[in-house]
């Protein structure tokens, strides 16, 4: 028995700014100070407070250290481990109050979530299965196999009410029952892991923190629906997670959780891995399952519906990270229990990825329903050097952006298409005043382009010309026949792309259209950026008063478009100016400004 | 992606040879083999140039065009060696709108590259990437294993001294 255990985020997130050595520090100072009896380390998946990484947490008093460094490691083993003396200057400053200090689940950020998905995710080392099933782990599927028929599993997740955590929020249960009424003499179950939501990094942080609930939910899948194997499609992008499910498979292999006569029962299943290797339309479920077995991937029309022909012609279903990471849970606590939580027709919670111009950037998982305000001013800690909201955006390359008139708006899944958005996978994206909303339509448009796989026309071409038009407008070239044009482009796309990535990559365009037309025709009439990043339409300016005459930057501009005399005020031919901000760096006086 | 010519002749070693072919007859009869092999392939030599991408053709019995057809439509697979540092940025969207994208042009203009470009002495390649999931340290570049996060333009010059 240890009397402590020290634990370190291992995410991606805290990994990136040097946990991995502050274990190793730890682990030192642990046996310098004699300690190495009492005292446990212990690598977790991530907290969800990633703006505050690396962070250490000591049980049993549950002390929350904040933005560790290596150099603060011995400290923290000679008074807190060795002394038990808490370091004030590390603690995570909103736990810290005029009357001590309150607990984790008290502080703004943590104590509106409701955990579910992200139930163990910082909590047990997912490298070892047996903190896993400490937690209730795989009990879920001991007593799916004992004690239910198929049928009844297919109930439970239908009664629930939950739906796809990926982007369309299908009913997964129905979609279990379709494809458990098509004969074959094998099925599949896939995993769709292929994160491709740029801002989105929930299943990454499930899949490091809590591995064993895929595996656990996909076995009861593969009972539900009459399977015997599964593939996890995962992004190549994310090591730490391909990682950690290569050693949970092999430790469930071990234990007999995988693989021949599950639990004594005539239950098989088995689960493999395949890594993918950056294409964001392999998210899309044809896609994903052309990839697997093998080929360029690109999506196939639907009918024939995975269910009735999927992966290798086989009746296959695919779900999401996330929405695996709910299955035990409904199976332990029964599906009243989850379709108390969340809106009529949006049951339980959802996680999502805040980031952006955001105080606190990371995970949080809330109950369907909670307003946009509460999850940005409260949970987030508003938006950093008291700027201005003005957009969410969700849903990623396929949603669309909410203005703040929409601020109070409940977050479920018809809510957000209501208002011209999608829940996507749950990346939250905050803008403020100084983000062009113009120009993310066009960093959406460049995304897409990029990654349309080229299969259908109305994608391959349409998104081109979206793109050709709004990088058009902010040049300053656009008139207001191209935002017509834009928006019945948009429209042809939305009709007649054959996948899902092509029918919803209007989006950006349109919502942006539909909430911030004004900056739109500023571009186009004006000839100005509001927000002042579309670099063609700003102009240099020198401030008479300031300027000393040094010309200096008339001898630095690359162009010769600045003029004037020694000792006099100078002037940007704007004419002339190729708008490169040589000058602006440069003065000596800040008498140049852009606008 | 795969479209730009090689420039640099293949080089590709009897030892890497043998631990590919090893790899294709590991792994041939699995289903759907193709990726597998071109991903542990790629770890081999470090890109698929065309002399590898014969090779799979061959021992898999798959004709090379499906082959090279794979390969160019994953951003992942390279046609081209990187360099012996190869900078990434990231353009994902909790990037961009925290300003990855003045990064990345700055990081083009240092370099005198563009993306998926190679500096001539091999040193430095330079790429952008697609969100790697790290939105709390926004903006976010790597040089081969290392994170740099919180960046400002100012930073670069400094972080690319380090690998000089």
């Amino acid at each position: 028995m240890y009397r402590s255990h020290v634990l370190v985020c291992g995410g991606t997130g805290c990994t990136s700014s040097g946990s991995a050595k502050i274990i190793d520090t730890l682990q030192a100072e642990i046996i310098k100070n004699g300690l190495k009896d009492e005292v446990a380390v212990v690598q977790t998946g991530c907290h969800g407070l990633c703006a505050q990484g690396p962070i250490v947490i000591i049980y049993p008093e549950a002390t929350f250290y904040a933005m560790v460094t290596n150099e603060d490691v011995p400290e923290i083993v000679s008074e807190h481990l060795l002394k038990g003396r808490i370091v004030n200057r590390l603690l995570y400053k909103e736990m810290i109050t005029e009357n001590g200090i309150k607990s984790l689940n008290e502080t703004d950020f943590y104590k509106r979530q409701h955990r579910i998905a992200l139930r163990n995710c910082g909590v047990i080392n997912p490298e070892n299965i047996d903190e896993y099933i400490g937690t209730n782990g795989y009990e879920a599927l001991g007593k799916v196999l004992t004690e239910f028929t198929p049928d009844q599993v297919i109930q439970s997740i239908l009664d629930s009410g939950l739906r796809g955590r990926g982007g369309g929020g299908f009913p997964t249960g129905l979609k279990w029952k379709l494809a458990k009424g098509n004969d074959a003499d094998q099925k599949y179950v896939c995993c769709n892991a292929d994160e491709g939501d740029p801002g989105a990094f929930m299943d990454r942080s499930v899949l490091e923190g809590d591995p064993h609930v895929v595996l656990e939910a996909m076995a009861i899948a593969g009972y539900a629906i009459g399977a015997s194997m599964g593939y996890i499609y995962i992004r190549a992008e994310y090591p730490i997670a391909v990682d950690r499910l290569e050693i949970a498979i092999g430790q469930a292999r071990e234990y007999g959780l995988l693989g021949k006569n599950i639990f004594g029962t005539d239950f098989s299943f088995d689960i493999e891995l395949r890594l993918g290797a950056g294409a964001f339309v392999c998210g899309e479920e044809t896609a994903l399952m052309t990839s697997i077995e093998g080929n360029r991937g690109e999506p196939r029309p639907r009918p024939p519906f995975p269910a009735q022909k999927g992966l290798f012609q086989k009746p296959t279903i695919l779900n999401n990270v996330e929405t695996y990471a709910n299955i035990p849970q409904i199976i332990l606590n029964g599906p009243e229990w989850f379709a108390s939580m969340g809106t009529e027709k949006s049951k339980g919670t959802k996680v999502f990825a805040l980031g952006g111009k955001i105080n606190n950037t990371g995970l949080v998982e809330i109950p369907m329903g909670t307003p946009l305000r509460e999850v940005i001013e409260d949970i987030g800690g508003g938006i950093p050097n008291g700027k201005k909201f003005k957009a969410a955006q969700t849903g990623g390359p396929s949603g669309g952006c909410i203005p703040a008139e929409h601020f109070d708006i409940p977050i479920d899944y018809d809510n957000l298409i209501s208002i011209g958005s999608m829940m996507g996978s749950g990346g939250l994206i905050v803008m403020d005043e100084d983000n062009c909303m113009v120009d993310i339509a066009k960093f959406f448009l460049e995304f897409t382009v990029d990654e349309s796989c080229g299969k259908c026309t109305p994608c391959r071409i349409g998104t081109k010309r979206l793109h050709e038009i709004l990088d058009k407008i902010t040049n300053g070239q656009g008139t207001m026949d191209d935002l017509q044009k834009l928006e019945d482009l948009c429209y042809y796309i939305k009709e007649n792309a054959l996948c899902g990535l092509g029918q919803t990559a209007p989006n950006p365009v349109l919502s942006t259209l539909r909430y911030f037309k004004d900056e739109y025709i500023a571009h186009v009439v004006d000839k100005k950026c509001p927000a002042g990043v579309c670099k063609a339409l700003l102009s240099y300016i020198i401030d008479e008063d300031k300027c000393k005459g040094c010309t200096l930057c008339a001898r630095i501009c690359p162009n010769g478009a600045i003029s004037g005399k020694v000792k006099e005020a100078h002037l940007i031919d704007q004419s002339k100016c190729i708008k490169c901000g040589a000058c602006m760096e440069k003065c000596k006086f800040g008498a140049i400004s852009k606008k | 992606m795969g479209s730009q010519n090689n420039t640099v002749p293949f080089a590709g070693t009897k030892e890497q040879e043998s631990a590919l072919l090893k790899v294709i007859a590991d792994h041939k009869d699995d289903k759907g083999a193709l990726m597998p092999i071109l991903q542990k392939a790629q770890g081999i030599y470090g890109y698929l140039p065309i002399e590898v991408q014969t090779i799979i053709s061959n021992e898999m019995n798959v004709p090379l065009e499906k082959v090279y057809g794979i390969v160019t439509f994953y951003s992942q697979f390279s046609l081209n060696p990187k360099g012996k540092f190869n900078v990434s940025v990231c353009l994902g969207t909790a990037c961009y709108v925290k300003g990855s994208g003045d990064i990345f042009t700055k990081l083009q203009e240092m370099l005198g590259v563009e993306d998926g470009g190679c500096t001539n002495d091999g040193h430095f390649s330079l790429e952008s990437c697609r969100c790697i999931g790290a939105c709390g340290l926004a903006p976010v570049l790597t040089i081969n294993e290392d994170v740099y996060g919180k960046l400002s333009v100012d930073d670069l010059e400094g972080i690319l001294a380090k690998y000089k």
